[in-house]
């Protein structure tokens, strides 16, 4: 070890490290392996193998922080930092790309891509998720956030014979390259404020000369922008129903939950760190943002037909309520944050493994009228389905109501009575939609007869997915505990 | 001195930049956005920063621009077709406007910021090469080495998408 | 006003505006590479800032910044240009209006 790189800067960078190697063993793989189609399952055990090493680093770094009873370990020159929160989003981004992993196989079979790059493209992806959480420099969360941005315009674009494919790409990458545009902006402000890209420096500064400083403004406005667009929050939610719509399910999948959830992790770790200083002036802005969301997410997913769409459209509204969260601000409320968070994976991934489950050989299956009649074509699936859009709306004993119940919680206790009250309202409002996939589902006539997609990851993800969906609402008491660490920093 | 450069590259940038948006064919936007780069390569030489300068000119103008042309060619894309009036009036209207707009914001911005001395060409010689490589090499060596695993998947990516069809 | 230096705020005041017409391309412009090229302006008016604001703390820190922020415009364009092609193998036509068949 050199004094550039020492051990504890190695500690904490394990686990990026092995998500770029087993990156770069799935690109490898794609040689030796995808030529024969009956070897082709060996790639996806490759990227399960480096998941589970790389949660061995993540439990290790755990361990770590709670034996010697440390808040956080810094590492890096303090770009790079071990805390309960890294720890906390990196096991979620374990889950998703774990989860999306085992039905892809099936699913590009169908669609004719089937290429291992899909597999590199998701690790890597996953790799600038770990500096999204870990990260406190500005250098790194941007580059992080690049890679990550990057590997999903491409996973959006995948089906290259697909026109909406191609139109879904095109527009995330533009839209998202210029709130890229937008964000360094505000980073180059941030900069100039105090000389430094570490974030506590730039706190110390940002608390000293307040809130209404007009370059903090400025900083904190185009950085806001930019931040506001990864997590599809109104008005910088235009790119989401097109990118969710034109991309290959199983990527959509990947995008709302994995992207979401490393764009909540930057977001959270930019609002409450550097920019805590700056709360009177971003407050406001961010209240107007969640009220916005979650009108135009409930209202706007009421007319869809396309099931990708309308899932899009709530998403756009699910960004809402977590934000809610933040402008709460106390403890209960980052609490509901990372709660919604880990509620938000399991159901929202769960909704959209259903609608992969529809993609059959010439059948795309993405209308809410191929959903019609599924209790009797597959009961499974429409129980399963039934739970997640149970809860989706937010509904008892399942998980999103658990998740509701510390952002209403937390919103009550520090005062926003009226915001409380707009969001149960939209809640109701939500209700309507989802209950009309319910509705297609259980009355709705058969519009044809061929089974869904199954195969044994199909089989595993739905049951993960939808088990913990239930098990969640019953039973929270050691998920609350674990969205907990995340407090801890 | 410093001002008359400054003055001067300053227009030929905002004036390219203004070419860039009012064009109607790509070729013509692409040619203004190489003229912003090279006059914003003076302007780093200005602030002392050699090695940005040299790097503005090497890769951004000479790579990544070449390949936007590359591009432009080979789609042989044409010019844009007459907008109808409407929007024609909006981006008369619109653009002076958005850069007036901005230009007073950051008047009130830089007013806020402590009274800096001016900038004189040679006060600053901390960016050499030496300089920029000794603190990427040691301060960012992390970003740097994330760098390298984005240019692979942009390499892959580019590869992925473009390919032609072997099977 | 001296005569023998440049107040470094005209040099974020260069910066700003051309971060303006980089958005006022993005958003008025209909041929999806000349809104690329605006999205590149908008970049390099944030290296213009991070030089800029590198001299005032007399740091080398912008400096590597923008090096930075080259390597993923780079990057960003390298993948933004494949999907442009795709785009055009598939439909032949290079007008954002005319790439829009996903209505809401």
């Amino acid at each position: 070890m050199s004094e550039f790189y020492t051990s504890t800067d190695h500690f904490v960078l394990v686990p990026a490290l092995l998500l770029a190697l087993f990156g770069c063993f799935v690109l490898l793989a794609d040689f030796l392996v995808f030529p024969r189609p009956k070897h082709r399952r060996y790639v996806v055990i490759l990227v399960a193998l480096g998941e589970a090493f790389t949660g061995a680093a993540l439990w290790r770094q755990h361990s770590f922080l709670s034996a010697h009873d440390l808040a956080s370990v810094s590492a890096f020159h303090g770009s790079l930092v071990v805390d309960g929160m890294s720890i906390f989003f990196n096991w979620i981004f374990i889950a998703a790309v774990l989860l999306v992993a085992l039905v892809s196989y099936r699913y590009l079979e169908t669609e004719q891509e089937h290429r291992a790059e899909y597999y590199g493209l998701m690790m890597l992806a996953q790799c600038g998720m770990f500096f999204l959480a870990a990260g406190t420099d500005l250098v790194t969360l941007f580059v992080g956030l690049e890679l990550m941005a990057v590997s999903f315009y491409v996973m959006v674009g995948f089906l290259r014979r697909d026109k909406r494919s191609n139109e879904a790409a095109m527009k995330y990458l533009l839209l998202g390259a210029f709130s890229s545009g937008f964000l360094v902006y505000g980073f180059s402000l941030l900069y100039g404020l105090c000389g430094s890209t570490r974030l506590d420096r730039i706190g110390e500064a940002v608390t000293e000369r307040g809130p209404f400083d007009p370059i903090v403004f400025l900083a904190l406005t185009t950085t806001a922008v930019g931040l506001l667009f990864k997590v599809s929050a109104a008005p910088f939610h235009m790119w989401a129903p097109d990118a969710y719509e034109g991309a290959p399910t199983t990527v959509t999948a990947f995008l709302a939950v994995g992207s979401k959830a490393a764009s909540f992790a930057f977001l959270m770790r930019m609002f409450l760190y550097p920019l805590a200083g700056a709360r009177p002036a971003w407050e406001p802005i961010l209240i107007g943002v969640a009220i916005l969301s979650m009108t135009v997410g409930n209202l706007a997913a009421i007319t869809q037909n396309n099931l990708k769409r309308l899932l899009a459209y709530s998403s756009v509204s699910h960004a809402g309520y977590i934000l809610l969260g933040l402008v709460a601000g106390n403890e209960t409320g980052i609490k509901g944050m990372a709660v919604y968070i880990l509620v938000y994976l399991f159901m929202t991934l769960g909704a959209f493994l259903v609608v992969v489950a529809l993609r059959r050989k010439d059948l795309a299956g993405e209308d809410v009228d191929d959903l019609a009649g599924l209790i009797h074509k597959s009961p499974v699936e429409a129980v399963l389905m039934l739970i997640f859009m149970l809860s989706l709306a937010g509904i008892p004993p399942t998980a999103g109501f658990i998740g509701k119940y510390f952002i209403f919680l937390s919103l009550i206790e520090t005062g926003h009575y009226v915001l409380a009250v707009v969001a149960t309202l939209y809640v109701a409002v939500a209700i309507y939609y989802y209950f009309r996939i319910v509705k297609s589902m259980f009355v709705g006539e058969m519009t044809d007869t061929v089974p869904l997609m199954g195969g044994f990851g199909m089989r595993i993800a739905l049951g993960v997915t939808g088990v913990l969906t239930l098990l969640i609402g019953v039973y929270p008491e050691p998920f609350l505990q674990f969205a907990q660490t995340s407090l801890g920093r | 001195m410093d001002v008359i450069l400054f003055l001067l590259f300053a227009a030929i940038a905002v004036a390219c930049g203004v070419n860039l948006v009012v064009q109607k064919h790509p070729i013509a936007s692409a040619l203004s956005l190489v003229g912003v780069m090279g006059s914003l390569a003076v302007l780093y030489l200005l602030l002392g920063a050699e090695f940005i300068a040299a790097a503005q000119v090497i890769v951004y103008a000479g790579a990544i621009m070449v390949l936007f042309l590359f591009v432009i060619m080979l789609l042989n894309a044409g010019g844009e077709p007459k907008t109808p009036g409407k929007s024609r009036m909006a981006g008369l209207l619109g653009i002076p406007l958005m850069a007036v707009l901005l230009g007073l914001l950051s008047y009130l911005v830089q007013r806020a910021l402590p009274k800096p001395a001016g900038v004189t060409f040679g006060a600053f010689t901390g960016g050499k090469p030496y300089d920029v490589g000794k603190a990427i090499f040691t301060e960012y060596m992390l970003p740097f080495e994330i760098t390298s695993v984005l240019i692979l998947i942009a390499i892959l990516g580019a590869i992925v998408l473009a390919r032609k069809e072997i099977d | 006003m001296t005569m023998t230096s440049v107040p470094l705020s005209w040099y974020l005041i260069l910066s700003a505006v051309l971060f303006t017409l980089g958005v006022a391309g993005f958003l008025f412009r209909r041929n999806i590479i000349t809104v690329f090229m605006s999205i590149e302006l908008m970049l390099n008016a944030v290296n213009l800032s991070f030089v800029a604001f590198s001299y005032q703390w007399r740091q080398v820190d912008g400096h590597v910044y923008t090096f930075f922020v080259m390597v993923v415009a780079a990057a960003e364009a390298a993948v933004g240009l494949a999907i442009i092609l795709t785009v055009f193998k598939n439909r032949a036509t290079l007008q954002i209006d005319d790439v829009d068949s996903m209505k809401n």
